[in-house]
């Protein structure tokens, strides 16, 4: 077997193996339910359309994916299966690929466990499911950025709390960077260049963009490049902490 | 056969491991020992590749650990010290995993699985979680893990460490049950093991040989002590360095 597939087999069933699936699971679904009818006012809208339910995506993300990413290389080191790990004929890689793509399925499986509100709305009404595949599609895109970020800080450190709590902060930053929070202080000195510059590193942007049912190449590679540049720079995190 | 050439690692300003350089072929059981500190560990992390060597080169069945680092890891087993085990697995699941990284397949998978859980008697304990079995079990996981590919070179750090004394005896006998056809490498600071399955040992204190002999040789020197030559030897390295290489 391939080691990459044997590790995101171990990886995915060690959060079975443990309540963390199934707390994660659950709380997920309740906030995700509770956003999208309280929050988002699901009913009072009458639209049939899952809009307010992806709209907090991002901020339901924000604190709960990294729940899921920071145990991934933490805990190796924490346990001192790392050197288990890495003394087996395994490339660091192939090992950080394993395990992003284990995190990243299990994210999916949560999100995949939100169909019921789907066929809620095509009961209700007669929404464009098209826009609302791109919208999951898009929540699982950024899920994945999210994951690689937290895989990535989490082999910085043997301490999972330092890890969640760093990856919580990175990830906001990675929000807020589209938001006019952010971009006003920019927008009335710096040219639109860079304004456009800044705001093209949000997830926040790019997730709109596809959540509104839009999926345009630029955010798709947008999203490819995140996940792509942090296992790339977890690879070198694990060889520059070898060396230390 | 592992060949190390001017082995060197500094962590900081400090030398753990000191321009080491020895061979070990097949059919020696090299026992390596040392007070505690001494870089024994250290020494084992980079000859499996777990650490870089600052300086020098190890080399396993021909493969440089570090330029050609799988080819070399395929052909060693290794048990890391203090066995590391993943607590949330069972040991039939954990050697189920390595089966599958190490790309064990098929009849040869089946075969190695029962003849390494027959070896280290696990059945009483594969579908119980990790986390719940005693020290011993553990450890002989760990070992099951090492040898599970059949490896020519088998690198095990403190074997016996915080057995009780028939699983030492049992550890030992499986060690010297391998010794024909492979290269193991111990580490530990029990003397007695060393008599008892070491063909060569290898005495080093702050990262240097102090003394490279026959275990045999080594009591010879202390009248057939081995603790007062370990004594003598490792509490002066200074002094003691320059003699064995002068």
């Amino acid at each position: 077997m391939n080691p990459t597939i044997a590790i995101f087999r171990r990886e995915l069933r060690s959060y079975f193996a443990t309540p963390v699936a199934y707390v994660f699971i659950v709380i997920f679904l309740m906030l995700a339910g509770a956003f999208t009818f309280y929050v988002g006012g699901f009913y009072e809208r009458g639209q049939a359309d899952l809009r307010p339910f992806f709209e907090f995506h991002p901020w339901l993300y924000l604190f709960l994916i990294p729940s899921i990413a920071m145990r991934l290389w933490a805990e190796e080191r924490k346990a001192g299966t790392i050197e288990l790990l890495m003394t087996l004929p395994v490339t660091a890689w192939q090992a950080t690929l394993g395990k992003f793509l284990a995190a990243w399925a299990f994210a999916g499986i949560a999100l995949a466990f939100t169909f019921p509100l789907w066929i809620t709305v095509n009961y209700l009404g007669d929404p464009d499911n098209g826009a609302i595949f791109a919208a999951y599609l898009g929540s699982f895109l950024m899920a994945g950025g999210f994951i690689a970020i937290g895989t990535c800080i989490s082999a910085f450190t043997r301490n999972q709390v330092i890890a969640f709590v760093i990856t919580v902060f990175v990830c906001f930053g990675f929000l807020l960077s589209g938001f006019p929070m952010v971009l006003n202080l920019f927008s009335g000195w710096a040219p639109q260049v860079v304004v456009d510059g800044i705001a093209s590193l949000s997830f926040l942007t790019h997730y709109r963009d596809i959540s509104r049912g839009v999926i345009e190449l630029r955010d798709l590679v947008y999203f490819g490049l995140v996940i792509g540049t942090a296992l790339f720079a977890c690879t070198i995190v694990l060889d520059w902490k070898k060396a230390a | 056969m592992i060949e190390l050439e001017g082995l060197t690692k500094w962590y900081g300003r400090h030398k753990v491991v000191d321009d080491l350089s020895f061979v070990c072929r097949p059919g020696e059981v090299l026992g390596f020992l040392g007070p505690n500190g001494a870089g024994k560990s250290t020494t084992m992390k980079m000859v499996t590749g777990f650490v870089p060597p600052s300086a020098g080169s190890a080399r396993v069945c021909g493969h440089d650990i570090r330029t050609d680092t799988l080819a070399a890891q395929r052909r060693l087993g290794y048990l890391p010290e203090g066995a590391p085990l993943y607590a949330d697995m069972t040991p039939r699941e954990f050697l189920g995993f390595v089966a599958n990284v190490r790309g064990l397949a098929g009849a040869r998978r089946r075969e190695r699985l029962d003849t390494v859980i027959g070896l280290l008697h696990l059945e009483p304990v594969l579908d119980q979680s990790t986390e719940t079995l005693s020290k011993g079990f553990k450890r002989r996981v760990g070992l099951a893990q090492a040898i599970l590919h059949d490896p020519e070179v088998l690198i095990l750090d403190e074997p016996t460490d915080g057995l009780d004394p028939n699983q030492k005896h049992e550890v030992r006998e499986l060690i010297r049950s391998m010794a024909t056809d492979k290269l193991i490498i111990i580490s530990t600071h029990i003397l007695e093991e060393v008599e008892s399955v070491c063909s060569r040992a290898i005495i080093i204190a702050d990262g240097r040989v102090l003394v490279d002999d026959t275990p045999a040789a080594l009591a010879a020197m202390g009248d057939g002590d081995l603790d007062r030559v370990f004594r003598q030897i490792t509490q002066d390295p200074a002094r003691q360095g320059r003699e064995a290489a002068a």
